[in-house]
């Protein structure tokens, strides 16, 4: 090996503490950003394999009842290239050794064969065979809620008959990823599942033969979906139909891109940001490392090598340094995305994760950290290499000193002389001191930015479920009901309090926008629905116009006095203009709300409700989902309790496993920096540390010179970082903002509390470790060989 | 005398802007160096003799005035130019040794003679300056007359045809101080390198054929000593 390698490798194995620590630096930030964007990446190719070989359809339509020769005119639709009629029905379950209600969907499957489209991934057992009536495929997730496996029987309520119904086949669609009950927002299992069914035996039990209820189509390519719905509506109209629908409002599919988005967000932003932090710090890291060496560069230019030569042997030492962080990086960053698709896998059910390596997310995080070092590295070669080598090689000439502006201000009698050394040292060099605090202020940032969402979510909650609902118990009626059964549910036991809900289903739209959602009809002076204003303050509801939540207001451009233009889509489907009343806030889902009188009157079917609000006494739990579920009108009933749950389950999933690595990769990024930062002033200054203590001084009062001055620029750095976080993180949360959350900025004291212990944390450590080196230091040997 | 002039110095200024202050190092030095030949270069400390040394070797550039090398001018020469002059032509030996600290003694030299054309082996460099037993040692294990001779093995190994030597016994007790003098006029004898050192030790200059004498950066009287005194001879 060459002599000018082999001290490549003993520098290094000198600095290897200092080397380790940048390793580790560029092992966070290329870990991060290979983990989260891999996942994302698989998990979105995952899922698009997954919608193209089990045929998701591309369009679907709700009709009351259509005849089967219906299908033969969608089928001649321009556009159309296949159809698959269905019957589906809501259904009350009862799963043995589960007492809370369960709601079902029953879907119709072709006996024997699988459908045409939405095909089905037999996971365990076999399709239902014809002529077998009481056979049924569960969705994997709701049959493992409840342990059922081909061979189990339960308990469904087809049509107010209960019928016993036995499991041959746990599959799993992309039609049902999620599966969402209506009127929750969230999956939960353990109370909603789909089962699929013979068409026969369904149809049999629904008064459907030769009939369907739901159709599924896909299109050709290039065709337009648009014209496509327009059409199908036109042919569907007379039987009933609702409205066909894209696969972009498709249930299942919304939620899931809802998730994927806040997803990518999160795996994009995030890490990026987190590698530009390592990448940062690293490029000032090495360019104080190879600034120290100015001596040794004069040495090697005053032999003869070129500049380029000198340049590229502090650039190896600093690839090495950075290709092995972004080694180990890669390594356990390959190995956290698989645990994290594992993670993800189990909820989203795929047949099975495609998880592979994506090469350019590698070679992006590879050579942002490197190209980054490297960068740092010739700046600071450059400046050695600028100077005659007769400059060079002598120390620095002493740099020109002034009194502090402290000093200049009169107060010198306030300083003694390390402290008046500490404060002259940060004025002589303030870009350098400036770019150390910004890149400890930089990694307290990025811990906020990782920790400060769970105290967002917890605000979400607080919002949604202690303010604006305070129901125990929502029921869903099977369709608009007559307001008696309001009255019939306070008569129940167990039920402290009852209001009505109505939801009616609309287009709303405004000049050229128009989005699709549900009217909430409010009773005037409700308690358990509360609209509240963007001061999180309850309002009444007011008596006319339309309430609208902040993000819907903000799609229709639509202001308090504008009049929007609502279609229903249900009853006699009326359009009516509205005046918007006024906006609310609202974090989860997007509505409007009106009063529910008002909403009865322009929908135009009577004093109708939909389900009901409902405060339970929590002994009469029991007997109450029992009478409950043997109500016919009550389709489903879902718990506040639950929703919450399953609220926390969905947000643990997409953000805070994600959170709690960010978290970890912050803390080694912040100790990284703190710790070269400590490292790299002690070689700067060793020789002048030294001499103070040849002159006498302790080591304590040393030691106090040089930590003293990490500990001001960290007490600097702290208050600059949680500025720097809180803006980050108000650009994330905007980021984070979806159809279906938007989350406000919440920083508890809790966040910068945690961040700044992580950050003193890592300068004590260091301080710890400087000091030993200090009390180390070998003063003759230091002096001797310098003027 | 040797008739051929190595290096060629005329009217060479150099003024140093150390912060707010100007340092005008040297005011005018005209000089000339013949092959083969030793000189000392005498002077108290900020008489310019360093300055002078740094411009000779390339390691600095002159403010005004040129200096030929073999007829070629040193001050119109780029980086590239003086890179490739130090590392084909000049050797040095520092005051403060300047060793790589992670090389050992051998290392040390043959950092050098990577890069050189026709060097000698770093073993038989460092044999020279009678460091033969110690090629594996590393700077901090060997005494500071020790570095100061790696440091002139290293300067030589690579066969330079100029020696440039910035208080090479500075540092060293005189004792130690004789052996490096030693090991330079052997040098020089053996493979008739120009060598120029520099001092600001009168006895030193005893061993030179021309002793420079330079004061305030200009050079103010050039003597030629008919009696050189070996190495082994000095005592201060």
């Amino acid at each position: 090996m060459r002599a000018f390698d082999r001290k490549l490798l003993r520098d290094l194995s000198t600095m290897r503490s200092q080397a380790i620590a940048i390793a580790f630096v560029v092992l966070a930030g290329v870990a991060t950003y290979v983990a989260m964007r891999n996942v994302m990446v698989s998990l979105e190719r995952t899922l698009d394999d997954y919608y193209r070989e089990y045929r998701f359809a591309d369009g679907f339509a709700t009709v009351r009842r259509a005849p089967e020769s219906v299908r033969e005119r969608l089928a001649e639709i321009p556009g159309v290239s296949a159809i698959e009629t269905r019957v589906t029905a809501p259904v009350n379950l009862e799963v043995p050794g589960f007492d809370e209600p369960v709601a079902g969907l029953l879907v119709s499957v072709p006996e024997d064969e699988q459908p045409l489209l939405n095909r089905l991934f037999i996971r365990e057992g076999r399709l239902v065979r014809a002529g077998r009536e009481d056979e049924v495929l569960l969705n994997e997730t709701f049959a493992q809620a409840h342990e059922l496996r081909p061979g189990s029987e339960l308990t469904a309520i087809v049509n107010g008959k209960r019928r016993v119904l036995t499991v041959v086949g746990i599959a799993l669609t992309p039609e049902h990823l999620l599966q969402v009950q209506p009127g929750t927002l969230f999956p939960d299992p353990e109370r909603y599942g789909v089962l699929w069914m013979g068409r026969r035996a369904l149809a049999a039990a629904y008064d459907m033969e030769g009939a369907f209820n739901d159709v599924a189509f896909s299109l050709t390519p290039g065709a337009s979906l648009d014209d496509v719905l327009e059409r199908v509506d036109l042919i569907l109209d007379p039987y009933g139909g609702v409205g066909a629908y894209g696969r972009d409002v498709q249930p299942s599919h919304w939620a899931i891109s809802e998730e994927f988005r806040g997803l990518r967000t999160s795996s994009t932003t995030l890490p990026i940001v987190f590698l530009a932090v390592a990448a940062f710090l690293l490029n000032i890291v090495v360019s104080r490392l190879i600034t120290l060496q100015r001596e040794q560069v004069g040495v090697l230019k005053a032999f003869g090598y070129s500049s380029g030569a000198v340049g590229l042997h502090y650039v190896k030492m600093v690839l090495v340094m950075a290709l092995a962080g972004a080694a180990a990086g890669i390594v356990v960053g390959l190995w956290l995305g698989a645990l994290m698709g594992d993670l993800y896998l189990e909820y989203y059910r795929f047949p099975a994760l495609e998880y592979q390596a994506s090469v350019p997310v590698i070679v992006t995080a590879v050579g942002l950290t490197t190209g980054a070092a490297v960068l740092g590295v010739l700046g600071a070669v450059r400046r050695a290499v600028r100077l005659s080598p007769a400059i060079a090689m002598r120390p620095a000439p002493p740099p020109l000193y002034r009194r502090t502006l402290l000093e200049r201000l009169g107060l010198e009698g306030a300083l003694d002389q390390p402290s008046r050394m500490i404060l002259r040292n940060l004025e002589r060099q303030p870009v350098r001191s400036l770019l150390t605090v910004v890149g400890i202020a930089s990694s307290c940032a990025i811990l906020i930015m990782g920790m400060f969402f769970s105290d967002s979510i917890e605000d979400v909650l607080r919002v949604e479920y202690g303010v604006a609902q305070r129901e125990d118990l929502n029921v869903t009626f099977v369709g608009p009901t007559s307001t008696a059964a309001i009255q019939e549910l306070r008569a129940l036991r167990g039920v402290r309090w009852a209001e009505p809900t109505r939801a009616a289903p609309v287009r709303l739209r405004h000049e050229h926008r128009e989005y699709d959602t549900a009217i909430q009809g409010v009773p005037p002076g409700a308690y358990l629905r509360q609209v509240i204003d963007t001061d999180l303050q309850p309002i009444p509801i007011p008596p006319e116009g339309i309430v609208l939540t902040e993000r819907l207001a903000e799609i229709l451009r639509a202001a308090p006095g504008d009049e929007i233009l609502v279609e229903v889509r249900e009853g006699a489907r009326r359009t009516r203009n509205v005046p918007v009343a006024a906006i609310t806030q609202q974090y989860v889902g997007m509505a409007a709300y009106m009063e529910l009188s008002r909403l009865n009157r322009m929908v135009g079917n009577g004093q109708a409700v939909s389900g009901a609000l409902l405060l339970t006494d929590s002994r009469a739990e029991e007997a109450l989902t029992q009478a409950l579920r043997e109500r016919p009108q009550v389709a489903s009933t879902v718990s506040q309790e639950r929703m919450i749950a399953s609220f926390r389950e969905t947000m643990d999933r997409s953000m805070l496993t994600m959170t709690l690595i960010l978290t970890l990769f912050a803390g080694v990024i912040a100790f990284g920096v703190v710790y070269n930062a400590a490292r790299i002033s002690l070689s700067e200054r060793d020789r002048e540390l030294a001499s103070l203590r040849v002159l006498g001084l302790t080591r304590a009062e040393i030691s106090f010179i040089l930590l003293g001055e990490l500990a001001l620029l960290t007490l600097v750095a702290l208050p600059v970082g949680f500025l720097l976080g809180s803006i980050a993180s108000a650009g994330l949360v905007q980021a984070f903002q979806t159809d279906m959350y938007r989350f406000p900025l919440v920083l508890s004291r809790k966040v910068f509390g945690i961040a700044a212990a992580v950050v003193i944390g890592s300068t004590l450590v260091s301080a710890v470790i400087v000091r030993r080196k200090l009390d180390r230091l070998d003063l003759v040997g230091v002096l001797k060989t310098r003027e | 005398m040797p008739a051929e002039a190595v290096f060629q110095a005329r009217g060479v200024t150099k003024i140093y802007e150390m912060g707010e202050v100007k340092v005008h190092a040297l005011r005018g030095v005209d000089l000339e160096l013949y092959a083969g030949e030793l000189v000392v270069l005498l002077g108290a400390s900020g008489s310019g003799k360093s300055t002078l040394l740094n411009i000779l070797g390339g390691l600095d550039t002159a403010t005004s005035g040129t200096v030929l090398y073999r007829g070629t001018d040193l001050t119109r020469a780029d980086d590239r130019a003086l890179t490739h002059y130090r590392r084909h032509h000049v050797g040095f030996v520092f005051q403060f040794y300047n060793l790589i600290p992670s090389l050992t003694a051998r290392e040390n030299v043959a950092i050098v003679t990577e890069i050189a054309d026709d060097p000698m082996l770093p073993a038989t460099a460092l044999e020279l300056v009678g460091l033969g037993e110690r090629l594996d040692h590393f700077p901090a294990q060997l005494s500071g007359g020790e570095q100061q001779r790696v440091a002139i093995a290293r300067a030589i190994a690579k066969r330079p045809e100029v020696l440039l030597c910035d208080e090479p016994t500075g540092a060293l007790d005189s004792e130690t101080g004789v052996v490096v003098l030693d090991a330079l006029e052997r040098v020089n004898r053996e493979l008739g390198t120009t060598t120029a050192v520099i001092t600001h030790n009168v006895v030193q200059a005893g061993i030179a054929e021309r002793i420079i004498h330079l004061r305030d950066g200009l050079i103010t009287r050039v003597e030629i000593n008919p009696r050189r005194t070996p190495a082994q001879e000095l005592t201060w």
